[in-house]
């Protein structure tokens, strides 16, 4: 009896040892040689991508002390909610004080805040919000529709192979990342301007119809790329559901 | 006996018990089985989560326990997902982020149409996550991530779509890249996937180039130009040579194709020949590397950064004279430019050099033994599956045909030690280290970025046995391609100056420039031979135009009547309506409608103090440019005049077309002069 149960013992402990060893737990093999105060984003935040696809730029950011000079060394991790990888997901200032990592935000569109994070000497945290966007089939639609036939008039910036007409116009139209004004628009008065133009709302008529240009579906694509670019962002009104 | 029973089974009634109680336990293993799956545990959850909802009994009624089967014979797809997937269409389930509950993303298709795995892969009768997922031993396709989903698309449509911006990119690079030149890519329809490159012939290189470019070049394409799409062969010292030494014995010469430098030629301001190469637009077809590293210009001909260590001054003044007599298939237009022309160019392009680029290219005179291993060199890589080498034959099938890639099966692969054994992750390897597969292949290594790395890879994995096997009433066809051909003497100009490397007619051509198909019922005449003598902008936001080509007042003939006879379209008598006499009172209706109903001055110029929209073109002169019948049908229904125009139908009555056209039509180039008297 007593030579089962030290058997049993054995076994179990090696069962147990064998269990433990697949799982290495998430220690970063890397070792900070130096430490910031801060941490600030040098490019890359802010940037709409789609779903699925590494962001076209990476993300850089910077970690300084408290001079604010960079600091070369600082061990920076990245985070964010389930789905987004960064590729790498931690690693050591450069000797500009900076980290780059490459972002994919997975499957799902939407807004992702993300999260840089470095520590002090002191091991206190320094911690920095970035914010991307993920565009899913329909946005992307939309996107490419506003590519097409809003952006030289919504967008008041020029580039050198698209001049902007938005200095042009008399009434100046909307960014459609102007949350504080379009997220008070609802779908459906979105809907009436874009099909019927501006004298739908009593707005301006250089505002001209896309109701028998673009069809019903291509509208809604365009509404729910504008909702989801909007800063701040559109919540839905309605009923809010509980989460869990 | 009936000891020996009892020494093996004890008392017979004890016997009875265990063994129907054995019996009892392997009669529950199954319905055990059954109640503790994961499918069941997933649907348990599901309802978990519906239950606190606001709209609980809506979604709770949707729900229908146990396994789910979506059965579509046409597409040979049997797929559980939605066992699990529970809440697929449930659209109030937007803000739900955990898996498998998730609503799915709006698509043009639903699941009922085309099932599950026909968009992303997997095994679709399996009820596990593990089989349904990721098995690659019973099935062989594991799902496919997310980055490659558009490839799905692509195995039914086999023309661009608009929502598929990566698969027509990995598609256009398949052309453009030239990788079909040596791998066949056979499509269901019968036709084959066809080479939008065009490698320069090497069979008069040696009049163009001298053999130390071809030497520097062979080494490393992307050091002469970074845009460049011919691939590194990662050749040794001595390949190279040979090669070089082989394509320049090979070179035949061609008449005129060179012309000397005349003893008389003055030295010319560098800077005219700077202003000539923008007023004559070269850079709407060639890049440029800027100082800071940025390539400007487009991408129809090769980057001219270097140029100036490439050709040879006596080639380029041929070629600037008439590229055709060089190249009779080459995109560049033949420009008709002067000898002053010619020379302020051959100045200005002449200064592109790179001193680095041969700094260290010294090579001997070739031996005979250098040119025959030249030659085999050029028949072992396959160069003429490119490149038309005079002597050589292209090579049929040179490497292996990529029809049914999309499916390869995993046993047939090779895979490098650590690499994911699945289709997406052999193809982009194969594209990325092409030679890390085994140092003898003969691949080129490519410099791909990760963007065409992934399009590429879309574009090749849509070519599956299902794209293959589809039944045809299933798949939406691409337009064959055009091989149109305009007639007669205006037919040839048209190929000399090269209008379809820029205007599309009757469905071939590019798209840099407006499509003519129907420029004949658009325009006026006077205006369009005004227009080919001198191009000026018509869209002040543009930065492309048209280039100026010296055309000869016959000439300009010739291309005006044909224009105008052959490109009408057929919706509407181009004579239909009169082009002046309008009466006052519509004229002054349609100013109106102009400015206030329809307030087309956000877009358009009609009086430049007023007006400054710049988005369509300017109509300050439209009366005298365009039809009235032309306008008056555009204002109608733009698409249908020219589809993908951005101007929006405004779905306008008569009354307001005609009297908008009346206004227009008063709109002419003289009244302009009038007004400025």
């Amino acid at each position: 009896m007593k030579r089962q149960l030290r058997t049993l013992f054995v076994v179990s402990l090696v069962f147990l040892s064998a269990g433990c060893a697949r799982k290495p737990g998430p220690v970063s093999a890397l070792k900070p040689t130096a430490f910031g105060a801060a941490l600030v984003e040098s490019s890359g935040g802010k940037q709409i991508g789609a779903t699925g696809m590494v962001l076209a730029q990476p993300l850089v950011v910077q970690v300084n002390n408290e001079q604010g000079t960079a600091v070369t060394g600082a061990l920076v991790e990245f985070s964010g909610p389930a789905g987004v990888s960064f590729d790498p997901p931690s690693g050591l200032t450069d000797s500009s004080g900076q980290l780059s990592t490459n972002i994919d935000l997975g499957a799902m569109a939407g807004r992702y805040q993300l999260t840089a994070h470095t520590s002090t000497k002191a091991q206190k945290s320094v911690e920095l919000k970035i914010e991307e966007i993920a565009l899913g089939y329909q946005q992307q639609v939309g996107y490419r529709l506003d590519d097409k036939y809003c952006t030289r008039c919504h967008n008041p910036e020029s580039t050198p192979e698209r001049v902007s007409n938005y200095d042009n116009l008399e009434v100046k139209p909307h960014s459609f990342t102007e949350g504080d004004t379009l997220n008070k628009m609802s779908g459906a008065e979105l809907t009436a301007i874009i099909s019927h133009g501006g004298p739908a709302l009593n707005k301006s008529a250089l505002m001209p119809p896309y109701g028998y240009t673009l069809s019903k579906t291509e509208i809604e694509a365009l509404i729910s790329y504008i909702r989801l670019i909007s800063d701040p962002p559109y919540h839905a009104s309605g009923m809010v559901y509980a989460q869990k | 006996m009936s000891s020996a029973w009892q020494t093996l089974f004890g008392h017979p009634v004890r016997a009875f018990g265990v063994v129907s109680l054995l019996l009892l336990i392997s009669l529950a293993i199954a319905p055990a089985k059954n109640h503790f799956s994961e499918w069941r545990h997933y649907q348990n959850r599901y309802l978990a989560l519906v239950r606190g909802r606001g709209d609980a009994v809506t979604l709770q009624r949707h729900f229908h326990e146990g396994i789910q089967q979506i059965w579509l014979p046409e597409l040979a797809v049997v797929d559980r997902c939605t066992t699990c997937h529970v809440g697929l269409k449930e659209a109030s389930l937007a803000d739900v982020s955990t898996q498998p509950f998730r609503r799915h993303p709006v698509i043009p298709h639903t699941s009922d149409q085309f099932g599950c795995v026909t968009c992303h892969r997997g095994q679709g009768p399996a009820t596990t996550v593990e089989e349904a997922h990721r098995s690659t031993l019973a099935w062989e396709q594991p799902l496919l991530p997310a980055r490659y989903l558009q490839s799905s698309c692509g195995q039914c449509h086999r023309a661009a779509l608009t929502g598929t911006p990566q698969l027509n990119l990995g598609r256009n690079l398949l052309g453009r890249y030239g990788c079909v030149h040596c791998h066949t890519i056979k499509l269901p329809d019968g036709g084959v996937i066809k080479p939008t490159d065009d490698p320069p012939s090497l069979s008069h290189i040696a009049d163009k180039s001298t053999r130390e470019w071809i030497y520097a070049w062979l080494k490393d394409p992307q050091a002469y130009a970074v845009t460049a799409t011919m691939p590194n062969f990662k050749l040794s010292d001595r390949d190279a040579r040979d090669i070089s030494a082989f394509l320049i014995a090979n070179s035949t010469p061609v008449p005129g194709d060179t012309v000397p430098a005349t003893k008389d030629q003055k030295a010319v301001d560098p800077t005219a020949g700077a202003s000539l190469y923008g007023e004559s637009f070269c850079a709407s077809c060639h890049a440029v590397q800027n100082a800071a590293g940025n390539v400007v210009g487009g991408d129809v001909g090769p980057e001219l950064t270097r140029i100036g260590s490439k050709v040879k001054p006596e080639w380029l003044r041929a070629w600037l004279h008439n590229p055709r007599v060089y190249d009779p298939e080459t995109a560049m237009p033949h420009y008709r430019f002067t000898d002053q022309q010619v020379a302020l160019l051959m100045a200005f392009l002449g200064n592109k050099t790179d001193s680095d680029l041969l700094a260290n290219v010294h090579l001997d005179a070739p031996t005979p033994e250098q040119i025959a291993r030249g030659k085999l060199l050029v028949t072992e890589y396959g160069c003429a599956s490119c490149h038309e080498i005079s002597g050589l034959k292209k090579p049929d099938n040179f490497a292996p045909e990529l029809t049914r890639i999309g499916s390869k099966p995993i046993t047939q692969i090779s895979f490098l030690p650590g690499m994911p054994h699945t289709v997406p992750e052999y193809i982009s390897s194969k594209i990325r280290q092409p030679r890390s597969f085994g140092a003898a292949l003969k691949m080129p290594q490519y410099s791909f970025a990760p963007a065409q790395v992934d399009a590429l890879t879309t574009a090749l994995l849509s070519l599956t046995d299902r794209a293959q096997n589809l039944p045809m009433a299933l798949t939406v066809p691409s337009n064959p391609p055009s091989n149109y051909q305009p007639a007669g003497k205006a037919g040839q100009l048209m190929a000399d100056l090269a209008c379809f490397s820029c205007h599309a007619i009757n469905g071939r051509g590019g798209d840099m420039a407006p499509d003519l198909t129907w420029e004949g019922s658009s325009v006026q005449r006077p205006w369009l031979q005004e227009f080919l003598k001198n191009p000026n902008t018509l869209r002040p936001a543009l930065i492309r135009r048209m280039p100026k080509f010296n055309l000869s007042d016959g000439e300009i003939t010739d291309l005006t009547d044909y224009i105008m006879t052959v490109y009408q379209t057929p919706a509407f008598d181009r004579d239909s309506l009169s082009s002046s006499g309008y009466a006052p009172a519509q004229v002054e209706q349609g100013r109106q409608l102009f400015y206030s109903k329809y307030a087309c001055q956000s877009c358009h110029i009609v009086d430049t103090k007023v007006d400054k929209g710049y988005i369509g073109p300017t109509l300050t002169q439209v009366g005298s440019r365009l039809n009235a019948a032309w306008i008056y049908h555009w204002l109608k229904d733009p698409q249908t005049m020219r589809p993908g125009t951005i101007e929006p139908n405004r779905n306008m009555n008569d009354e307001d077309a005609r009297a908008l056209t009346a206004f227009l039509m008063t709109l002419k180039s003289s009244s302009k002069l009038e007004m400025k008297k």
